[in-house]
């Protein structure tokens, strides 16, 4: 089967050690996580997990099974990049001395629309979000230049079809 | 109402979750619970084990024999580690365990303090659920929720880390409210009324079926519901190592084991039947052996309470979720009465086979050294299948399991998923106390025996009257039998010289014999049985006896070998 980037969004309660419960399950499995974040949900101390990984097909549906089955996960889903709508965030920390020198960083910044965070005497940011393929040419682009840092945050994603996680909330009545 | 410690609100939990036996062992960081437990020992009865491992292993001997949660109880750093081992092998096995550590005060968390290891992090992939207890307050709810969540669904272990001052906080109010529902765990699944549909139909169109189940029919309380779906539709049922007892060894539809080293029909008529109901199993890889050659040509009904085991290693045709005391009452209703007469006659061809080959040259040996069977056969005859078999893990194992006689389920105890050594003698202890009535006998190789002989100290501390038979061939003997058939009798390392196993016994004040001749054993067995209190008896027997049948690992469950 043909290993592909799927986004997996979980959705869980907010305790302390549940990050190491949902990465054990890649360990065990020897599968590389490409990027994850976390961040609270539309739904009040409910946190959500984007992790992106690249696997074939069987795997992803088993590792989400794993996933789920974890006790303070509330659901959680896979889905291909058309299934999601998706954006990472890229900041690039540049020397001043080349903004004034190079003309052509002006242009470069313009061009792929990235934005001017800060301007210091020594040094400026730039933040760029988009698709990788979009950060990542800006960062060939100003690596020519001299870089003094980069970082790229983890895929942020929403899915286009509602996982519909308050139902799942109301409709555990389990004993 | 006046203050209770922590510590106290530790115990109060215990009482209100009817605890009355704990396993465990002593150490600084848990040294409060340990003082109320003093002041509450008529209610709450504390068996000090001789490591904590003992503590994990006796739980789940009490857990498996008793049907209920089984507790144990350690310190902090090498305390908890030490339980490691059992809380991977309740997991594995799904044994429902609530382990309790003590952990260093929260304001040395991360610091290096004495005795401080993060049991969370170690114990995070080997445990249903775990947490770490921080304030008096938690208390009573993660108490709750540990309970709840050990013994609801799919069984298994959780382990509640306490910091020492938590501990020994003060709580102003004590209030226990038993857990009935976590919003985000679905203890047991939905069952589609549409597969229960779809899975008799496959079963009353069905020629050759055959029916797999494992332990989850045990832990489903549904050996009731089983036998009348079995007795209805008339078809074979065989059994993974951990389903053993579910159904009596004499019933007809009764046709062995599956797997590595289980029954000769039962494993060629896997690649045979037109329908295979895998029961409360999870098609583990000792069972199937080569998953491209397993049942191919079978449509496959998964009965599951865990839904991440469907699919997992075999596609099913029809997956039905639930608890099998609840979709196999369901399905009765919709299946045919049946007999496969000829089907089931398969399997009584294949087992003659079998006893020609393998099973009367070892079951009824005459010369020669003592073999396993024969030692498990002189018990057979004693016990009349009564009593509670725990193994360790090996040779003795298999041939144990193959062929001790069980009249009623919850009789078996045996580390099957993780293959612990070292896991019998404990767990036999722990059978005892959850299960005090009946006669438990320990089969233990020499090799395992000896990775947790000094819970014979807690043997004859707690008099527990388990009845220990070590067969001693001097080696690791399924090491051994590997090192034979597939690496030119190459035996590296596991050849044993022993120690004096009675003189050790006897150390422990703790009656024993040993027996080297046949025209011995029968007798000794009986001395043994009837013996009022715990009892050792070391058998000697042959050397370099293999196992058979064998499913060499990777090889199709039809490729099974007889010699």
């Amino acid at each position: 089967m043909k290993k592909i980037k799927y986004t997996i969004s979980i959705y869980t309660e907010n305790n302390v050690g549940l990050l190491n419960r949902i990465s054990a399950i890649f360990l065990k499995r020897h599968i590389n996580i490409r990027s994850i974040t976390s961040s609270e949900s539309e739904i009040p101390n409910i946190y959500r997990f984007i992790i992106v990984v690249n696997v074939d097909k069987e795997q992803i549906i088993k590792l989400v099974k794993q996933i789920e089955k974890q006790i303070e996960v509330i659901a959680a889903y896979f889905h291909t990049d058309e299934e999601t709508i998706f954006l990472e965030t890229a900041l690039y920390k540049v020397k001043s001395k080349s903004l004034f020198n190079e003309r052509q960083i002006q242009n470069i910044i313009k061009e792929s629309r990235a934005n001017i965070v800060t301007v210091k005497p020594d040094y400026f940011v730039i933040e760029k979000t988009g698709w990788r393929e979009e950060t990542e040419d800006l960062y060939l682009k100003l690596k020519k230049y001299g870089l003094l840092q980069f970082v790229r945050s983890g895929r942020i994603s929403v899915s286009k079809k509602s996982m519909e996680i308050t139902k799942f909330l109301k409709s555990n009545k389990n004993e | 109402m006046k203050k209770i410690s922590g510590a106290e609100a530790v115990i109060r939990c215990l009482i209100e979750e009817k605890v009355d036996i704990l396993f465990g062992y002593p150490g600084g960081a848990i040294m409060p619970v340990y003082d109320e437990l003093y002041k509450f020992q008529d209610k709450v009865h504390h068996i000090l084990t001789r490591h904590e491992q003992g503590a994990t292993h006796a739980a789940q001997g009490y857990a498996r024999s008793s049907g209920k949660v089984g507790v144990a109880i350690a310190t902090s750093g090498p305390g908890a580690t030490n339980l490691v081992t059992g809380i991977a092998d309740a997991q594995i096995d799904s044994t429902p365990m609530v382990c309790i550590t003590g952990q260093v005060a929260s304001n040395l968390l991360g610091s290096d303090a004495f005795q401080e290891t993060d049991i969370i992090g170690i114990s995070t992939p080997v445990t249903k659920w775990n947490y770490q207890i921080t304030k008096a307050s938690e208390i009573s709810e993660i108490f709750a929720k540990a309970f709840y969540i050990a013994k609801s669904g799919r069984p298994g272990p959780v382990l509640i880390d306490i910091t020492k001052d938590a501990q020994f906080e003060q709580l102003e109010n004590f209030e226990y409210k038993k857990c009935k529902n976590i919003r985000s765990y679905f203890s047991v699944p939905d069952t589609n009324p549409e597969s229960l549909k779809k899975a008799s139909e496959l079963i009353n169109n069905a020629k050759k079926p055959l029916i797999v189940w494992g332990q989850g029919v045990i832990l489903g309380n549904a050996e009731n519901e089983f036998l009348n779906f079995i007795e209805k539709t008339g078809i074979p049922a065989a059994w993974t190592i951990l389903g053993l007892s579910a159904v009596p060894t004499d019933h007809p539809l009764n046709v062995g084991m599956v797997g590595m080293h289980g029954n000769y029909g039962p494993n060629v008529l896997t690649n045979e039947c037109d329908v295979l109901l895998a029961i409360g199993m999870r098609f583990d890889d000792r069972v199937t052996g080569n998953l491209e050659s397993y049942a191919k040509q079978a449509k496959i009904i998964h009965f599951e309470i865990d839904p991440a085991e469907v699919n997992k290693n075999v596609i099913a045709d029809v997956a039905i979720l639930g608890n099998v005391k609840e979709t196999l009452k369901d399905l009765l209703t919709l299946v045919e009465e049946n007999k496969h007469e000829k089907w089931v006659n398969k399997f009584t061809e294949f087992y003659n086979i079998e006893f020609k080959k393998v099973i009367d040259k070892e079951y009824n040996k005459k010369v020669g050294g003592l073999s396993m069977a024969e030692v498990i056969k002189s018990v057979n005859d004693n016990t009349n299948g009564e009593s509670i078999l725990v193994t360790d893990v090996g040779q003795h194992q298999m041939v144990a399991c193959r062929y001790t006689k069980f009249n009623s389920s919850k009789s078996n105890i045996t580390s099957g998923g993780l293959g612990t050594m070292g896991f019998a003698l404990p767990a036999a202890f722990g059978a005892k106390i959850g299960d005090p009535k009946r006669e438990v006998i320990a089969v233990i190789g020499d090799g395992g025996f000896q990775m947790t002989i000094q819970e014979l100290g807690t043997i004859y501390q707690t008099n527990a009257a388990v009845k220990i038979i070590i067969l001693n061939n001097n080696f690791l003997g399924m090491v051994r039998q590997w090192q034979q058939l597939f690496f030119d009798r190459r035996y590296a390392s596991t050849e044993m010289i022993n120690p004096d196993f009675v003189a050790i016994a006897k150390g422990y004040f703790i009656e024993s014999k040993k027996v080297e001749k046949r025209e011995e054993l029968d007798k000794e067995i009986k001395k043994m049985i009837e013996f009022n209190g715990p009892y050792l008896l070391e058998v000697i027997i042959e050397k370099e006896d293999n196992v058979f049948p064998m499913i060499p690992s990777g090889s199709s469950v039809s490729d099974v070998r007889l010699e």
